[in-house]
């Protein structure tokens, strides 16, 4: 709290002396609104998946032929390649999901 | 910078949020991409007009393709933001920023954001083009961000030589890459963080930037405020936002992003057989050359008579040789009047006036290059989607 009233009053100094360092500091996103669809296992997925990005990256992936591979290899990347902390008994609820819902 | 433990609680009271109330939208509006699952939500960022959203955590927006056909520079409110990882650096404050160069230098620095601005400026227009730009347009499609052609935009850059910065730290001999860091990582402490290489020739190039200024103002937060990484010609994946750390390294750097990832195919035309896996693979560089109808919309109904096509040319660096544009489908072909020459690493505008008798129309568009390279007619495939540039096709009907 005392940092963000700190960069607020060093900001207003510095747009008062018209420094050319007076720049935007705890920029605010809008609310996340994108939302898992609803189908099986949707709280497991949503206790793993969020933690590091928003659903509308799984929403926006293109319709595949073969989904049940396709979202078991975008998992298991998750997993080995971005580190996510899955429980091996999570992995199959989340394929399912991915694959009855996307 | 902030608690993961305060992301990881927000993003799990955004997700019961949305579970109690799945159809609240605070979408201005929706847009829907020219491929399957394309919808889009408009949507307003600080600092951005209202963008295409692709994610919203970490914030990737992609321009709408309009803005394309207001002029040759893409304003700052309107350029795209692609980022890997969530943990941004929101609240950095400008004034206590430190870019570090470290590494096999004879002297490391820490440079202030006043040091760096009290340098010798220069200034470049240049394209920035995300390496997945295009990849919704793939076939078969591929997974990654499904982005239609709004992952790009040109500005002029403003900042100091690259060059000038490594010189003051003194490269020691034996120096193979540089590496860039940026202030935005990962969530988990297991994420590989977003680290990039390029080879030491190339980083002290001159051309190779360190910018704090986009088209006269400082860089929007999103594109990296207060200092990116410019790599005139390369994919976006090098330009490095919230840049601030530099090491010289004597070694090629085998870090995920640049070993694992951003890879092409080790092949003539960095293309494989739709659908196949490359036996080898290179690190993605330069841009392959494109050109866009930026005009007129693809299926837009026009009246018979005359009218005046524009649009955009770009490619690695070489510059823009000529201009094409076909009306009858790619069977005859009329050059175009190339606009002011903004270097050779911009994007290059064209027009060419036109008589369009009434029926329907293909107008295609295909751009050489000073070094000769042109756009095939059928598309490269890769399991990345990367390197898109067939020749564009607008579909008209003209009464």
């Amino acid at each position: 709290m005392q940092r963000t009233v700190f960069l607020a009053v060093s900001f207003a100094l510095a747009a008062v002396v018209g420094s050319a360092l007076a720049a935007p500091v705890n920029y605010k996103t809008p609310d996340e609104v994108a939302a898992f669809k609803p189908g099986p296992n949707l709280e497991v997925v949503q206790g793993n998946c969020t933690a590091c990005h928003s659903s509308d990256y799984i929403n926006t992936q293109p319709p595949m032929k073969d989904r049940k591979g396709f979202w078991q290899a975008e998992v298991t990347k998750m997993i080995k390649v971005y580190g996510a902390p899955i429980d091996d008994a999570d992995v199959g609820k989340i394929v399912d999901y991915l694959a009855a819902t996307y | 910078m902030f608690d993961r433990r305060d992301l990881l609680k927000g993003a799990g009271l955004a997700a019961v949020a949305t579970a109690l109330n799945p159809t609240k939208a605070l979408a201005l509006d929706t847009v829907t991409l020219p491929f399957a699952n394309g919808e889009r939500p408009l949507v307003k960022y600080p600092q951005k007009r209202p963008m295409i959203g692709l994610t919203s955590r970490p914030p990737q927006l992609e321009t709408p393709f309009a803005v394309f056909n207001d002029g040759p520079i893409t304003p700052n409110n309107a350029f795209f933001v692609r980022y890997h990882l969530s943990d941004l650096p929101y609240s950095l404050d400008p004034d206590k920023f430190t870019l570090e160069v470290k590494g096999k230098v004879d002297k490391p620095l820490k440079l202030s954001l006043k040091d760096i601005r009290k340098m010798k400026a220069t200034e470049i227009v240049a394209v920035n083009q995300c390496s997945g730009n295009s990849r919704g347009f793939l076939d078969p499609r591929v997974a990654g961000g499904q982005l239609a052609n709004g992952a790009m935009g040109n500005a002029r850059w403003r900042g100091v030589p690259l060059k000038a910065v490594l010189a003051m730290a003194g490269v020691q001999s034996g120096a193979k890459q540089v590496t860039f860091n940026g202030m935005d990582g990962p969530v988990s402490d297991k994420t590989p963080d977003f680290v990039k290489a390029l080879d030491i020739d190339h980083a002290s190039d001159g051309e190779v930037m360190l910018a704090y200024g986009m088209n006269g103002e400082d860089l929007p937060f999103l594109n990296g405020f207060p200092l990116r990484l410019i790599v005139p010609g390369y994919y976006g994946t090098y330009w490095v936002k919230h840049l601030n750390e530099i090491t010289v390294v004597d070694n090629v750097y085998d870090g995920f992003w640049m070993k694992s990832a951003y890879r092409i195919p080790d092949t003539p035309n960095n293309a494989v057989e739709p659908g196949t896996a490359p036996k080898a693979t290179i690190p993605i560089n330069r841009f392959t050359i494109r050109s866009f109808i930026t005009s007129v919309p693809d299926g837009a109904k026009l009246k018979a008579g005359g009218t005046t096509l524009r649009g955009i040319a770009f490619d690695g660096g070489k510059g823009i040789k000529e201009v094409a544009v076909s009306t009858d489908g790619g069977k005859t072909w009329t050059g175009a009047r190339l606009g002011k020459d903004l270097g050779k690493y911009s994007f290059r505008e064209w027009t060419l006036p036109v008589k369009l008798a009434a029926g329907s129309h293909e107008l295609k568009v295909r751009a050489t290059g000073n070094g000769g390279e042109t756009q095939p007619d059928t598309p490269r495939w890769n399991p990345a989607g990367y390197l898109r540039n067939v020749v564009e096709t607008v579909r008209v009907t003209v009464a």
